[in-house]
């Protein structure tokens, strides 16, 4: 059946922020189909507020709105766009609970939308999951027992009938928000509670317990013509009762003879007809009884989900793009096998090699936090390795996962812990379980006592037997020779490892020396989808030590762009919209571009962006590998070979390559690694700053408490303290008095003269200021000035901004003009520099500067309309600013410092993942934002005027802007004065005001009656008033307003208020200026004029004001 | 990260030699080198009569993390001449294992070869076409081997049926209530094929493949059906005559496979050697009858040329772009179609008689291992039966 002809314009809805759970595979599947939907000659709008994201960029669809997904927003797209169907299966729960509700309101049919990709009762039949289990039922299958709740006591009888422990699990929510897993009545009272608090439609499934089963999962896609296939299977290692996110899996399955397998495939396929997803992809997971093989189906996503992402790279079935075109009507034999070209999409994929994902946790961004692996998924990312054996793929993983263990046997064994410990340890699933398990093997364990205490398949387990045999004979072979090298490579064991076997090397150059010279070096293979049986037309490799190499010889230049590994806090998905921009940018002038990265969700390990792709991890060794690879075929093939590395644009990762891979001799382009160690190095950094003549704050470095407590008393206090030796923000705390200052001396353990800890002067309520900017030697091109609403002290990344900035002037503006200009020649930058200040009393102070691609190089672009990271990419091959405003990169004169008065505003804001975690006991955890850095994403805000733009962020974040009800308000003196105004409006508007006695007793005198609150650190408090915190914890209140003070007790005060905020996701306002904004925000929303407007106009707005840039 | 075993080496005719080590028997292997692209079913694979006389390359990563039992038997023995892998199981997880693989290969002496780079080596026969080679792991000495290799017997023109079909007739009862009986010919039949047709109510009579008409006709079945089966048919002249009387007395007729080709020579079609063949569990078949397509499992080197273009067949399978989809053709047997195709390369995959009751696929509808898309065609069959009694 070929393409339908009554759908020429699409809507494709995005799946918003990241948050955990809900990563950028959405932006890669979102991606693809934009690209395909329009190579089809359909028109596409898009909706997705996540301003990080590749899909959001303007040349991926017709009419691209940056806006808050909510079906309130959406509708007024639909009305503006009228598109003939809507496609929501790509955009992940988020998208799907939009068109749903959407459906609802009769939105759809209002404007004759038509949902296609799957309709609205196959998602309920999908999705709903007490309506599943009849399907599944229906289908011929088995499901786990269970009946479904709507109340504690509806629980706590069904309970009375399964038994404990039983799974909570509420319908409609994404990662397995508020479920878990009950073995007490307390856990029950505790997990369904919030269960049902979380569930949309205030729904928990009860459900018999299968813990410890083996897990499976399938990847089907079915066409119009009822066609389906099988893409992928994918095995957990982790046992029932580990969320697959946060589980290690492996593709193909490893441990299903065909008739198991064929079983599980003719249930999926079952299932999936009686669901009735009519088009499209979908995951679905089983669980197996590894005693008798009896095989439950625990779960379907009737929708493209992160499985499929995965699926996807592993590979080379692009299940995103071939969902878009069957959802338009092709069918999969019409449809052909983009990497076999010669044959078609209906069939299913051969590997002749094993994959393995890793998750990767970031439970040291939240103490407290129980750090226990369960049905509640708590990775934030995730890596992704190939290898021609499973141990190989396993160690590649392992070591692109990139956490403070990177392989095997890298760091000495935790002290005195026994074997029964180890094995203790192991009944709990835990992040990095797989070294303690290693680890009981070699303490004497045996297979089956670790497959016991793990609930890991025996199989696995002996895999990792197999790593410890090797080990032995690596550190007992008397030399390391050719042979045994060999087989230590094809068990994927890093140089790094070999070297912690083998002191005498003196490291992992030594190891690599040595290999070299025999001769010893990886080959690359292609995922081809069809193990080889045809020939593949995509260059999409692998490493591993075998015969024959698949590097097709090319004689053109080459750069290579290193990604930045798997999401974490501080560096997700912000640094691939930088890679895949440069990609673009250097295919434009004529380069091949390699691109190297290990993480399957992102857009960058698509093989439709880079000329080749290599899978690989981003550690010194793989990096090398890969650029003798293509760097020597290039040249045997007559060409210059490899003539740039860009490290620049993937974050700390590839940045922190850059030395070691100088060194090594490799072509590292843009600013030099000497000029980065400046940057980064405090000493140097502060000489840069004082030659310059530019003001830091006051600091000073200690490694004893007697030698902070000097610094402390020389600048005053507060301080900000952090250890020398890490980044992120990753330790850092404001300590206002000599007590604290020891207890975080004495806490901060490994402190000594070569880790001494940086003492800096905290600048108190100054505005945080954020700089991204572009030189090329001579020129600083600033891209964007972003004025921080919050005060200095809560992590960039963490505080929401304006661009342009909305209270600076002028002066100020040229101040950062200069500063930026003296530091970006100080350090010799050429490419991106990001600057963050502090601007306090008018003196503007250097806080960092980051001499590569920031968080926010993706915001500014889309906030100006200028591609930074294609400019910066561009630089770093030596092109000039100058020639880039001739081209029509940049603006032809003036950059983003000086936006034209009418530029549209627009707001980012952090999205934070404390819900998300729990406490041992189960109390929510300690939510507090300071200078380490939390959240997983960010949204964007766009309008015309600030409270707009201002409103449709914090929509895009909680949802909705309050319209009413209670309101509570707090401010410092300085702000007294000012917040009278505007809260005197919400009071005009009909909220109901609450606030601390001061600001109170302000109110009222200009005759705005409210109830008095206690302060939460008042000393003596009046037991008639509620205690603020306690009142914003209750979830009573629409809005709080508080400005924190400079005293330490009303800080605390601001943190406890803002962190219990957090918790029950009240809008919480902590300038003064946010609150003026967001008056005018909800005022505008009430009276329903924020309207919607595509990124293309709001760019080609800015352009006409700037009349000779053109564009290409 | 298999444990230090012997050194081995694997040697095609065209002196191509890959290393390795010591898989199952240690000695030394010759035969056809084909490769198989299943990630799951070795064990249905090593059991496939079909294999006789092949070395099979695995192309999937891990071969014997399940171990062996004997429900997954396809037939008597392992076939296979060598089996090549990547990498061995060091141990056994599965419930229904009853042993290690390496150990059956041992008990039955087959020697193969692990470690070994199968992904080059299946891109070496995806290019050069399937060849024989040989395995030791006794003899490293590539020249040695090689001179062996090309004194060992080819596949094209090799006629195996006598070696792998029964030696005397057994029955196979239907699952309960008997609806049918049907005759099937055994040029290599594997273990599901009379299970799939037991459970529609079939009696199967298993013949050797030597059978004459009077034998086939002395069971007095409903229909006869041709099974799957190792060697080239071209050589196959006695089945095909005897088939050519069962259509001419229009006999219901189902063949698969071996079958299909048989079929085909019977209807006046030629056969050809593919260059690498057909050997995997993924591969999209349609049925132009429904136009769906169907994922299959295939085990065949040889295939049955395209009525319109014959002549045009060379050994590398159907003219390039040309689809044999729907083609009709005129049979002394009365009209007849091209019932199935492959959409990888457009090689047919079935046939079926317009006039007569008489259709096959050249794939395995009984689909061990592989995907139960195709077990529709045994209630094709009984529909044919039944049609053809009540007619
Ligand atoms: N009945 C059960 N017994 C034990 N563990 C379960 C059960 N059901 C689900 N799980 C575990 O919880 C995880 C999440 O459940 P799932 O149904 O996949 O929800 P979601 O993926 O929507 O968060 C699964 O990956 C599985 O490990
Ligand atoms: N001297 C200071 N006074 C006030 N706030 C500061 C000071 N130094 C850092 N901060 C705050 O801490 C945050 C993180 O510090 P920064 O130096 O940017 O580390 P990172 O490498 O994590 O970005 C900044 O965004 C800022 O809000
Ligand atoms: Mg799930
Ligand atoms: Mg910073």
């Amino acid at each position: 059946m070929p393409k339908r002809d009554d759908i020429n314009h699409v809507l494709v809805i995005g799946s918003g922020p990241i948050v955990i759970g809900q990563a950028c595979e959405f932006d890669y599947s979102g991606t693809q189909a934009c690209r395909v939907l329009r190579s089809e000659g359909i028109r596409v709008s898009l909706v997705n507020s996540n301003p990080a994201t590749i899909m959001t960029d303007p040349e991926f669809a017709d009419a691209t709105y940056v806006e808050p997904i909510t079906p309130q927003f959406v509708e007024q797209v639909i009305a503006r766009e009228r598109p003939d169907a809507l496609l929501a299966t790509l955009g992940g729960q988020t998208a799907l609970n939009t068109a749903m509700a959407l459906h609802a309101a009769g939105t759809l049919d209002k404007y004759g939308v038509e949902l296609i990709g799957a309709d609205i009762d196959a998602i309920q039949r999908g999705e709903d999951r007490q309506r599943f289990k009849r399907v599944v039922a229906t289908a011929g299958g088995e499901v786990p027992r269970s009946a479904v709740c709507h109340s504690m006591d509806e629980v706590r009888a069904t309970v009375a009938e399964l038994g404990l422990p039983v799974v909570v699990r509420p319908s409609f929510t994404m990662g397995g928000l508020g479920s878990g897993m009950a073995h007490t009545m307390d856990d029950l009272d505790r997990i369904a509670g919030s269960g049902l608090s979380e569930s949309p439609t205030s729904e928990v499934l009860i459900e018999e317990s299968v813990l410890g089963w083996k897990e499976f999962e399938l990847e089907l896609m079915r066409d119009r013509n009822d066609n389906v296939v099988v893409v992928c299977s994918i095995e957990n290692i982790d046992p029932m009762g580990v969320h697959t996110g946060d589980s290690v899996t492996v593709a193909p399955s490893m441990t299903l003879t065909d008739v198991e397998y064929q079983r599980m495939r003719d249930m999926g396929i079952a299932v999936l007809r009686e669901v009735g997803v009519d088009t499209g992809g979908c995951n679905i997971q089983f669980a197996i009884n590894p005693a008798d093989g009896r095989m439950v189906v625990i779960e379907m996503n009737p929708r493209v989900s992160r499985s499929s992402a995965l699926a996807s790279k592993a590979t080379g079935f692009p299940i995103a793009k071939i969902a878009a075109r069957l959802a338009i009507g092709y069918t999969l034999d019409e449809i052909p096998n983009d990497i076999t070209r010669a044959t078609p999409a209906a069939f299913e994929p051969a590997l002749d090699y094993v994959v393995v994902k890793v998750p990767r946790f970031a439970f040291e961004k939240f103490p407290g936090a129980d750090a226990s692996l369960t049905t509640t998924m708590k990775s934030v990312g995730e890596a992704m390795a190939l290898g021609r054996s499973f141990g190989e793929a396993l160690q590649k993983a392992m070591r692109s996962a990139e956490t403070s263990m990177p392989g095997l046997w890298t760091r000495p064994d935790p002290e005195n812990v026994s074997l029964q410990a180890s094995l203790e340890s192991l009944r709990t699933p835990h992040d990095g379980w797989l070294y303690t398990a290693e680890r009981a093997l070699r303490q004497g364990a045996t297979v089956a006592d670790v497959a016991a205490a793990s609930g890991a398949d025996p199989w696995f387990v002996d895999q990792l037997a197999g790593l410890t045999q090797m080990r032995d004979d690596v550190a007992g072979a008397t030399v390391l020779d050719r042979a045994l090298l060999r087989r230590a490579k094809r068990a994927g064991l890093s140089d790094r490892q070999l070297a912690a076997l083998r002191p005498e090397f003196a490291g992992e150059d030594g190891i690599r020396r040595l290999r070299h010279r025999l001769g010893l070096h990886p080959v690359y293979k292609t995922v081809d989808t069809c193990a080889a049986e045809f020939a593949a037309d995509t260059p999409y490799h692998y490493s591993s030590y075998e015969d024959e190499t698949e590097v097709a010889p090319s004689d053109r230049p080459k750069v290579m762009i290193l990604g930045s590994g798997p999401n974490r806090i501080g560096q997700g998905i912000e640094f691939d919209y930088s890679c895949v921009h440069a990609v673009a940018a250097l295919r434009e002038v004529g380069f091949e571009t390699i691109m190297v990265n290990c993480n399957p969700e992102t857009v960058s390990t698509d093989y439709d962006t880079a000329d080749r792709l290599y899978f690989e991890p981003l550690t010194l060794e793989d990096v090398l590998e890969v650029y003798h690879a293509e760097h020597d075929s290039g040249t045997a093939a007559g060409g210059p070979g490899v003539v740039g590395v860009v490290v620049q644009l993937g974050g700390q990762t590839p940045l922190g390559l850059a030395r070691a891979l100088t060194a090594a001799g490799l072509p590292v382009v843009g600013t030099p690694a000497d000029s980065i160690h400046l940057a980064e190095d405090r000493g140097a950094f502060s000489k840069i700053l004082s030659k310059a003549n530019l003001p830091a704050p006051k600091h000073g470095t200690a490694s004893t408490y007697a030698e902070a407590k000097a610094i402390a008393a020389e600048i005053g206090y507060p301080i900000l303290v952090r250890p020398s030796y890490v980044l992120g923000g990753r330790g850092m705390e404001i300590v206002y008095d000599d007590s604290r200052l020891q207890s975080y001396i004495t806490r901060a353990t490994d402190i000594s003269p070569e880790h001494p800890v940086l003492v800096d002067r905290f600048l108190d309520d100054a505005i945080e200021i954020d700089v991204d900017a572009l030189c090329d030697g001579t020129e600083v091109y600033l891209g964007g000035i972003m004025e921080h609403i919050e005060e200095a002290g809560i992590h960039s990344g963490d505080s929401s901004c304006a661009l342009p900035p909305i209270t600076l002037g002028s002066g100020t503006i040229a101040t950062i003009r200069g500063h930026t200009e003296a530091l970006a020649h100080g350090i010799g930058v050429r490419g991106l520099l990001n600057v963050q200040y502090a601007l306090k009393d008018d003196v503007l102070y250097v806080l960092e500067a980051n001499p590569r691609a920031s968080r926010t190089v993706p915001f500014v672009s889309k906030a100006t309309g200028v591609s930074l990271a294609r400019a910066a990419t561009r630089v770093m091959m030596g092109a000039s600013i100058a020639t880039l405003r001739a081209e029509g990169l940049l603006r032809p004169h003036g950059d983003g410092g000086d936006l034209p008065s009418d530029a549209p505003i627009a707001v980012k804001e952090a999205v934070l993942p404390f819900k998300r975690f729990r406490t041992v006991e189960g109390r929510g955890i300690d939510a507090l934002l300071g200078p380490e850095m939390k959240s997983t994403g960010e949204v964007m805000g766009i309008d015309a005027a600030f409270g707009h733009a201002f409103a449709k962020a914090q929509m895009a974040t909680y949802g909705a802007v309050p319209d009413g009800g209670k309101v509570f308000v707090s401010v410092a003196d300085r702000d007294k004065r000012a917040v009278v105004f505007p809260v005197k409006r919400l009071a005009d508007l009909g909220f109901t005001v609450y606030a601390t006695s001061g600001t109170g007793d302000v109110l009222r005198r200009h005759g705005i009656e409210y109830t008095p609150v206690r302060r939460h650190s008042d000393e003596h408090p009046d037991p008639a008033l509620r205690d603020a915190v306690e009142l914003i914890g209750s979830g009573e209140l629409s809005l709080v307003i508080n400005t924190p003070a400079g005293s330490a007790g009303v800080r605390t005060d601001g943190y406890e208020i803002r962190s219990a905020a957090v918790v029950v996701d009240t809008p919480c306002i902590t300038t003064i200026q946010g609150a003026a904004a967001a008056v005018m925000g909800i005022e505008a929303m009430m009276r329903g004029d924020v309207t919607v407007r595509p990124l293309q106009e709001l760019h080609a707005a800015m352009d006409a004001a700037s009349p000779t840039r053109h564009r290409d | 990260m298999s444990p230090k075993r012997a050194p081995a080496i694997l040697v095609l005719e065209d002196g191509r030699v890959f290393e390795g080590e010591a898989f199952g028997a240690v000695g030394e292997t010759f035969g056809e080198a084909v490769f198989a692209t299943g990630m799951t079913g070795y064990q249905e694979t090593l059991t496939d009569p079909s294999y006789h006389r092949q070395v099979v390359v695995q192309t999937t990563a891990h071969i014997g993390n399940t171990g062996v039992n004997a429900a997954d038997e396809e037939s008597r023995r392992i076939w296979v001449a060598g089996y090549v892998i990547h990498s061995a199981a060091r141990v056994v997880s599965n419930w229904r294992a009853t042993r290690g693989l390496e150990d059956e290969l041992a008990v039955q002496g087959v020697v193969g070869i692990c470690e070994v780079d199968t992904r080059a080596l299946t891109r070496h026969l995806r290019s050069g076409g399937a060849m024989r080679c040989g395995i030791s792991s006794l003899d490293t000495d590539p020249k040695a081997l090689l001179a062996k290799v090309k004194a060992s017997p080819s596949m094209a023109g090799a006629n195996l049926l006598d070696e792998v079909t029964c030696a005397e007739p057994y029955v196979v009862p239907a699952n309960g209530q008997r609806r049918f009986t049907v005759a099937a010919l055994d040029f290599g039949i594997k273990r599901n094929t009379p299970r799939r047709m037991a459970e529609r109510g079939i009696e199967t009579h298993v013949l050797p493949a030597s059978s004459t008409f009077d034998d086939i006709a002395a069971v007095n079945a409903d229909a006869v059906f041709l099974s799957n089966g190792p060697g080239d048919p071209a050589t196959a002249d006695h089945q095909v005559a005897v088939l050519r009387e069962l259509l001419a007395r229009r006999i219901p007729v189902f063949g698969i496979c071996f079958g299909n080709q048989i079929l085909g020579r019977a209807l006046g079609l030629s056969t050809f050697k593919l260059k690498f063949g057909h050997r995997g569990i993924n591969q999209p078949v349609r049925d132009e009858t429904t136009r769906k397509v169907e994922i299959t499992a295939h085990n065949h080197g040889f295939a049955v040329g395209l009525p319109s273009r014959e002549h045009e067949h060379s050994a590398v399978g159907p003219p390039a772009g040309e689809t044999a989809a729907g083609a009709e053709f005129d049979t002394e047997f009365g009209r007849a179609r091209v019932s199935h195709i492959c959409l990888n390369d457009n090689v047919v995959e079935g046939l079926s008689c317009m006039d007569i009751p008489a259709f096959s696929v050249q794939y395995h509808p009984e689909a061990a291992a592989g995907p139960h898309d195709a077990d529709y065609l045994f209630d094709r069959l009984t529909e044919m039966i039944g049609d053809n009694i009540s007619a």
